[in-house]
């Protein structure tokens, strides 16, 4: 079986995988990185998103292999280094930006992957960025209320001292 | 999914030989063959991976032609193509980010589904098709749905797409899927007006000839007021009738001129 090295969040890590096997696959089962999460394995939902060498993309849609020595991250690289809620997570909580949660990692991962490309986005940026990202609770609202939200927090942020 | 053995050449070449074994299938972003292996449409004995190839991407102007790679990206087509700014803007609608991270413009003109986006742009702008064989020019290339003029195991290397006067695509999203209920794309050249429609006909995405007349004199929307595309072969099915969608390619194209820029 061809190997396949990545890094995860941050960890060097290397497994054996079969050429079907989808990055999701590998996360959840090989690493135990069940955050991610798959909600239709059809490529329509956006639950399994994470970001591969920087974008945006859907793990249930591409195969480890294809990744060999990228850079991933996934929900759980998303929290601040002592376990607390990242700026983004805490806004969905603030903001009542999940119900059930099953959307939530990959609203989250979409956000962060906007918030790179576009600091300041507007209303209508933001929903149609969440485009590939469907939610069967929350009517969204409040979605995008907590991403406007740490957009400001993000851009209020004071720059450290160099 | 079955099992198939997975390959990721680095060169053009390597990967023409891989393909050469019959059973084996080219891989670009698997946005379209990754959910057709999961529903067992497909068999391949290997998925040949098209992604490490450093020769099939990128995006750049040659003389008066945008050139770009068979396994560029929608996303990059949308941030790089600015001299082309309709097939940007066409290219920045295509599904969702994370699709438009991956799919690749090569893929979607591969796979030539009725109701992509691309195969529009291309037939519309009379682009040439380059494979690792041939130059294909997009009136030949398209030969209804799912079906191209490309042989078993050929390579989409590039695309180039001649630079129009003034263009613009008109989507209208089926909102589920966000393909192209019908898609119209209209492109104006020194020489004549070309207007392409995808997602309407049952054969696939073909030029509109009484659009292109009516606009070679008179480049505005008044002159193709009243122009009705015609029901008959088009696509029904629960989004649309034959009607409708025929009623909306006649809409579609008033706007594309409109907007054309
Ligand atoms: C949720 C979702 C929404 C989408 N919405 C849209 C949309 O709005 N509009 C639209 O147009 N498309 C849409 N798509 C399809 C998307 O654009 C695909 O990326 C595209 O159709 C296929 O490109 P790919 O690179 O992913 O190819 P793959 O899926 O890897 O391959 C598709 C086919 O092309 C072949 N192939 C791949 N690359 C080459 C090449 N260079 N040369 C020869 N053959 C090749 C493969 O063997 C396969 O048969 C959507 C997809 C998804 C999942
Ligand atoms: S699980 Fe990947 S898109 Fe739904
Ligand atoms: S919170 Fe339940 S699916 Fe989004």
């Amino acid at each position: 079986m061809p190997k396949v090295s990545l890094k995860v969040n941050g960890r060097a890590v290397s497994r054996d995988v079969e050429g079907r096997t989808l990055l999701v696959e590998l996360l959840r089962d090989g690493l135990g990185l069940t955050g991610t999460h798959v909600g239709c394995d059809t490529s329509q939902c956006g639950a399994c998103v994470v970001h591969v060498d920087g974008v945006a993309l859907k793990s249930c849609t591409v195969f480890a292999s294809d990744i060999d020595g990228a850079e991933v991250r996934t929900i759980e690289g998303m929290a601040n280094p002592d376990g607390s809620l990242g700026v983004i997570q805490a806004a969905f909580q603030d903001n009542h930006g999940l119900q059930c949660g099953f959307c939530t990692p990959g609203m989250v991962m979409s956000a962060a992957a906007l918030l790179t490309e576009n600091p300041n986005p507007s209303e209508a940026e933001i929903r149609a960025y969440l485009e590939g990202n469907i939610c069967r609770c929350t009517g969204y609202h409040n979605i995008v209320k907590s991403i406007q939200a740490a957009a400001a927090q993000m851009s209020a942020r004071p720059v450290a001292a160099e | 999914m079955y099992a198939f053995e997975f390959v990721k050449p680095a060169t053009i070449a390597e990967a023409v030989k891989a393909l050469a074994d019959e059973d084996a299938q080219a891989l670009g972003g698997g946005q379209t063959l990754i959910p057709t292996l999961k529903q067992r449409l497909a068999s391949p004995s290997a998925l040949v991976s098209l992604n490490g190839i450093a020769d099939l991407k990128g995006v750049a102007v040659e003389g008066r032609e945008l050139r770009i790679g068979g396994g560029t990206t929608h996303a990059t087509v949308a941030r790089e193509a600015r001299t082309y700014p309709a097939l940007a803007a066409l290219a920045g609608h295509i599904g969702d980010p994370a699709v438009r991270n991956r799919g690749t413009i090569g893929g979607s003109l591969a796979n030539n589904d009725p109701s992509a986006d691309y195969p529009a742009a291309a037939l519309a702008s009379g682009a040439t098709i380059v494979t690792n064989a041939r130059e294909i020019a997009a009136d030949d290339y398209f030969q209804g749905m799912f079906t191209t003029a490309l042989e078993p195991g050929e390579i989409i290397t590039a695309v180039r797409f001649p630079i129009p006067q003034k263009a613009n695509y008109q989507k209208f999203a089926q909102p589920a899927s966000r393909f192209a209920l019908v898609g119209v794309f209209v492109a104006k050249f020194a020489d004549g007006v070309r207007v392409a429609v995808t997602g309407a006909s049952e054969s696939g995405v073909f030029r509109w000839s009484e659009a292109e007349a009516a606009l070679g004199g008179n480049f505005s929307a008044d002159a193709v007021k009243g122009l009705k595309a015609d029901a008959d072969g088009m696509i029904g099915d629960l989004h649309g009738t034959p009607e409708y969608r025929a009623h909306l390619i006649g809409v579609l194209t008033a706007r594309a001129v409109a907007a054309a820029a």
